[in-house]
């Protein structure tokens, strides 16, 4: 049988978000997958070296429009593992209440499109009607639905009122029901079993191969949560349990996320009754930043986020180098995608939960002129030199 | 635990091992020639069964640095194997071969800072765009 490539993208019709997966097929088998990135680089490390330690949180927080907190959380963990910080204790429980809030509200967007990618737009309708409240907590204990801006080197930016907190526990145990809901929807439906059980498996040895992480590694059965590995913020300091599943399928890895969500309820009420109790500061006088080199991780919603950081004593990093998760995770689509069909490759690309802007983060900068980025001058000067260069060599 | 990681490596590499700095329980890095990093990515990565994290690659003007980050995630500890090489002829072995995941970190160092690695599957650009001019290489210090 004839083979044929199928280009998905550079503009995702269905993530809306520019990447480029190249399938090769044979009628409606998928032979191999090439995925080219590169359309969404920012130059976020290399910006980093131009700004002072403060800045970084406020730039890192950018890297992710959803999991917005997880970069910013990671940067202060690497820092204060550099500079030797004490955080003091109430910060701890903010920190934590944020990530697991942002958790929340990232896992039910992915139920979300997940239910949109398989057909089943009630399912999108519903999650994304439900993680509405959760911004809305955010919004009332930071400013904002997203980029919350809430971490400091040496602590949290804003309290959390003690008047806030009973609003804060009304809507987290509002969505105990609704998660019952998800959870039943997902697990007594027939046709969400026939379309995602069996589909995109990813064993145990593969998740080690491609050095996969979160609910991507969970779901084969890896029990890596760097909440549990390498213990940070409060984290330790509450009651919780890492979710797996055997499986590493499509189904194992929605299974997974739903029932993560239940553990980020316990964590947020956890952390809201110490919060009742543990009074003080909210963050730690930080004085400089000694030289040398911090690494800072942080579990986010879609596994590990790596930050490595490394000081001459000034108040700016020398290096500043991020790995997001999805660097780790798409590539393993590479084994869950190969040898299943065309109409299974949307739901099993979209099953490690990728975030193309994580991925895509160095830079572009001018040394001589010293200029940041292109201006769109620049883009339509650029794109008519092209155009000109194609014309040339074409001899049109 | 976490020590007997340290003293595995030890071990095996005694002679290999130019410094071993450990900053903090967690936190452990080993200095190495950049001709011992493949034998020693191998042991870490298939005997001790390490997860492999990220590489990590530094211009510090006179030589580029590049540091494998390795986690321990049962210790909870991350360790670090670093190396430099001269930046007039910034070459080393791929791990690719071994880690199927550093193919496209690899790339990324390829691009942005230059550095050729030696029997890589697939050295080609990972996120510049195609009229990138060759040559040129946005993490560099120089």
């Amino acid at each position: 049988m004839a083979k044929t490539i199928i280009p998905i993208g550079p503009y995702h019709p269905l993530q809306e978000e520019p990447e480029f997966f190249k399938l090769l097929v044979e009628g409606e088998k998928v032979l191999e997958l090439e995925i080219e990135l590169g359309y969404n680089h920012r130059g976020i490390e290399k910006i980093a070296e131009s700004k002072s330690y403060d800045q970084v949180l406020f730039l890192v927080e950018r890297v992710c429009g959803i999991c917005s907190t997880s970069h910013p959380f990671a940067s202060v963990n690497a820092v204060e593992e550099l500079a030797d910080i004490k955080v003091p204790e109430r910060a701890l429980y903010i920190r934590s209440i944020i990530g697991e809030l942002e958790r929340l509200h990232s896992h039910l967007l992915w139920l979300g499109l997940a239910g949109h990618f398989i057909g089943y737009n009630t399912v999108w309708m519903w999650a994304w009607r439900y993680r509405e409240p959760v911004l809305d907590i955010f919004e009332k204990i930071t400013g904002n639905r997203q980029h919350y801006a809430m971490m400091k080197i040496g602590g949290v930016r804003r309290d959390i009122e003690s008047d806030d907190i009973p609003e804060i526990w009304k809507m987290v145990d509002g969505l105990l029901p609704v998660l019952d809901m998800f959870k039943g929807v997902v697990m007594d439906d027939p046709v969400i079993h026939a379309r995602l059980k069996g589909v995109g498996i990813l064993t145990k040895e593969d998740v080690f191969e491609y050095g996969a992480l979160g609910p991507t590694a969970r779901a084969s059965g890896v029990a890596i949560d760097v909440r549990k590995d390498d213990p940070y913020a409060a984290y330790p300091l509450v009651d919780w349990q890492v979710i797996t599943q055997e499986e590493g399928d499509v189904f194992a890895k929605a299974v997974v996320r739903i029932l993560e969500m239940y553990e980020s309820v316990k964590i947020i009420k956890g952390c809201l009754d110490k919060l009742k109790v543990v009074g003080g500061e909210i963050d730690a006088k930080v004085k400089e930043i000694p030289p040398g080199e911090g690494i800072g991780r942080h579990e986010a919603p879609r596994g590990e986020v790596f930050h490595y950081v490394r000081s001459d004593g000034s108040n700016r990093p020398v290096r500043y180098k991020i790995r997001a998760p999805s660097y780790m995770n798409v590539p393993t689509n590479q084994k869950s995608v190969v040898g299943g069909t065309i109409s299974d490759a949307t739901i099993t690309l979209a099953a490690v939960d990728p975030c193309y802007c994580c991925t895509e983060r160095v830079a572009v900068v001018d040394k001589k002129t010293g200029k940041k980025g292109l201006t769109g001058q620049d883009l339509i000067k650029l794109s008519q030199e092209k155009t000109l260069r194609i014309k040339r060599e074409m001899v049109v | 635990m976490a020590e007997e990681i340290l003293a595995k490596i030890k071990e095996k590499f005694s002679w290999q091992i130019l410094n071993i700095f450990e900053k903090s329980p967690r936190r452990a890095y080993i200095d190495l020639k950049p001709e011992n990093i493949k034998e020693i990515v191998e042991f870490i990565f298939r005997r001790l069964r390490a997860r492999f994290v990220i590489v990590s690659a530094v211009d510090t003007r006179n030589a580029i640095e590049i540091l494998y980050h390795f986690s321990f995630d049962i210790e909870g500890k991350i360790i670090t194997l670093r190396t430099k090489i001269d930046k007039q002829n910034p070459e080393i072995e791929s791990v690719t071969p071994i880690i199927k995941g550093a193919e496209w970190i690899e790339r990324e160092i390829y691009e942005l800072l230059g550095v050729r690695f030696k029997n890589h599957p697939n050295l080609k650009r990972l996120l510049l765009a195609e009229d990138w001019p060759e040559g040129k290489y946005p993490l560099r210090r120089d």
